[in-house]
């Protein structure tokens, strides 16, 4: 690997872990949207700041742009709060007026500003080796990494200092406002955070793709864990491993590095969410289907619970006792003979005692609906977990 | 009743919502150590009235004083129990960390909750018998092991004053038993406890005292004295006849 190669993929992986952080809080609060609108109306922000500074990673353009982000927010809170169109709507009308004002202002002063839409929409990676840090003569390295670096360290201080504050405002702002901790105030703390982190990366990977990069590992995240350490953890670990697989993606197809790295995210989003051990696809499907068959084996049971009489339980009657359509009746006997619930004699069922004590427990749990009475069957059916 | 001291004392109290009012006039004192039903038609402001009291919302006239002073000086006297419906109960954490949370008022930004906090929250979850599910995780629990997750919470917040939104709203009669004993000994410890409440039936039972609500205040005060049919009616716009005035 040269050393530009090794520097692309430091500045993608460390562009993706920036994203990942508040784009974890961003899913939890139903707002990745909003940084959807973000990306794009910060433009103006970055024109603006790029006429004052003449230098894309200049701080204080970073600044500018960021306060358009906020600005955005707030334009999409007041509008919402009128009460006359609902935050989606609001959301549509005020980032693409932005986004807008941004386009003219570039097309306005094209001749002389090396600043072109493209390069704002998608980035460009591969030239940010480029662009070096000189101070005193020396080469500190790309001045993107620089950046991105700072707003990387600022990030997970913030997230190590306010993890607490940020869980409680998110969970349950109502309660965390009681407690004396304010939820506008961490709100905005996200929000100004999300625009810097927007800012600073749209250079490298684009103003649309960074949205990639904030939700792609959280959503990922989220199918995977039901604990938010972890949740934070996975989608730095799935930004990174993005980040550095797409470029590799890219140097082989010999294409676009931030559109490789977006669509690794997307690809690795649909493996987990078909595959996920609790939320994917493919588990939630086999567990309906396992509910399924454990309804008709229980509705089976209770049927032999109830009826003495012989013709109520020849095994040739069981189709018509259960919804064959939906399960096959062979697949309910087979379940209920392997886990011996029941014994067959001539073609006639009987309950077991142990399939006698289920029955018996069941009954008990329909009538009482208590959780605990069934606390023991739960390892061997899905139907009782929830 | 005017010798004991008040909880919460409202004057004047006016809460609107894009400007119609939600909540009029309102002039209301509990006294401490009562256990409080707020009860009135849905859109009669219960919920607003709480909020409002916890300075979640901001009233556009009148004032609210907590043990005498304002809301914001008296923070560590007051739980709250939002309503259930108000979180997303598949937010990636267990019951024990939200437990936890009722501590995080005590303890202030940035500092972290350690073991004194997390024994406060088993001891919090044991008095309401959730224990065994401290470290499910909360999407796994049912409405009424939820709602006593919430009162754990409320308890680990060790206030003398707690506010409680619709508790006994979709759990089953054995949780509502076990948390209205809860509220009748946090009332034997000499707290006060308001809840909004929507089982009329269930009033007289449960309650010492009882306030009114539709909008404006109707009534308030014991709910030997003041629970009737004559209030009710006036609530409830309608004829109503609970007949529980024995």
């Amino acid at each position: 690997m040269s050393n530009p190669q090794i520097e692309i993929q430091l500045i993608a992986a460390i562009v993706a872990m920036a994203c990942a952080i508040p784009g974890v809080f961003l899913v939890l609060r139903k707002m990745a949207l909003i940084s959807d609108a973000i990306s794009h109306s910060i433009l103006p922000g970055i024109v603006i700041g790029f006429f004052v500074t003449q230098d894309l990673n200049s701080p204080l353009l970073i600044l500018l742009a960021a306060l358009t982000g906020v600005i955005t927010v707030v334009m999409v809170e007041f509008i919402q709060k009128t009460g006359l169109v609902k935050e989606d709507t609001a959301i549509g009308l005020v980032f693409p007026v932005l986004f807008s004002i941004g386009v003219i202002l570039i097309a306005k002063n094209a001749n002389d500003v090396h600043l072109d839409v493209d390069a704002v929409l998608l980035g460009e990676l591969a030239f940010a080796p480029f662009d070096r840090l000189m101070v005193g003569g020396a080469d500190w390295g790309p001045k993107s990494l620089w950046v991105m670096g700072s707003i990387l360290f600022i990030t997970v201080s913030l997230l190590v200092l306010f993890f607490k504050e940020l869980k409680v405002t998110t969970f349950d702002a109502g309660l965390s406002s009681v407690l004396g901790i304010s939820p506008v105030v961490m709100h905005y703390g996200l929000m100004s955070i999300s625009s810097i982190t927007v800012v600073g990366a749209f250079d490298a990977v684009g103003a649309i793709l960074v949205v990639a990069l904030m939700i792609a590992p959280a959503a990922t995240a989220y199918l995977l864990t039901e604990d938010l350490k972890k949740m934070i953890w996975l989608s730095l670990l799935f930004g990174v491993f993005s980040a550095i697989s797409g470029y590799w993606v890219a140097n082989f197809l010999d294409a676009s590095i931030s559109g490789s790295i977006a669509t690794t995210l997307g690809i690795i989003f649909l493996v987990v969410y078909l595959f996920a051990p609790k939320k994917g696809l493919i588990s939630v499907l086999y567990r309906q289907k396992q509910q399924r068959i454990e309804v008709s084996l229980i509705t089976f049971l209770l049927h032999l619970n109830r009826h003495e009489e012989e013709s109520e339980r020849h095994i040739n009657h069981l189709q018509e006792h259960i919804n064959w359509q939906a399960v096959r009746a062979r697949t309910v006997l087979d379940l209920a003979v392997k886990n011996n619930l029941v014994k067959i004699e001539d073609d006639i069922v009987f309950l077991t005692e142990k399939g006698l004590a289920f029955t018996e427990k069941s009954l008990e749990y329909i009538l009482s609906n208590k959780d605990e009475k069934i606390e023991p069957m739960k390892e061997d059916f899905f139907l009782f977990r929830g | 009743m005017d010798t004991q001291k008040l909880a919460v004392q409202i004057d004047d109290l006016t809460v609107a919502y894009n400007y119609k009012p939600v909540l009029w006039d309102i002039d209301l004192s509990v006294p401490e150590g009562v256990l409080m039903a707020i009860v009135g038609p849905n859109g009669a402001g219960k919920s607003t009235l709480i909020k409002t009291i916890l300075g979640i919302i901001k009233p556009i006239a009148g004032t609210v004083s907590i043990y005498g002073k304002t809301y914001s000086k008296q923070r560590k006297l007051v739980a709250y129990v939002p309503q259930k419906g108000s979180v997303d109960w598949d937010f990636p954490t267990t019951a024990l960390d939200v437990v936890m949370m009722g501590t995080y008022g005590n303890l202030g930004w940035i500092k972290r909750p350690g073991q004194k906090e997390k024994k406060i929250a088993l001891e919090s979850m044991e008095k309401v018998g959730m224990l065994a599910y401290k470290n499910r995780q909360i999407s796994q629990l049912s409405g009424g092991q939820q709602q006593r997750v919430f009162l754990a919470r409320a308890l680990a917040q060790d206030a003398s004053i707690y506010f409680m939104d619709e508790p006994f709203q979709g759990v089953d009669a054995t949780t509502e038993i076990a948390i209205i004993n809860i509220l009748k000994e946090l009332r034997k410890a000499g707290k006060t406890v308001v809840v909004v409440h929507h089982d009329l039936q269930t009033v007289p039972e449960y309650f010492d005292w009882v306030t009114f609500l539709n909008v404006k205040k109707i009534a308030t005060g014991p709910v030997k004295e003041i629970f009737n049919d004559d209030n009710l009616t006036k609530t409830y716009g309608i004829n109503y006849k609970v007949a529980v005035n024995k």
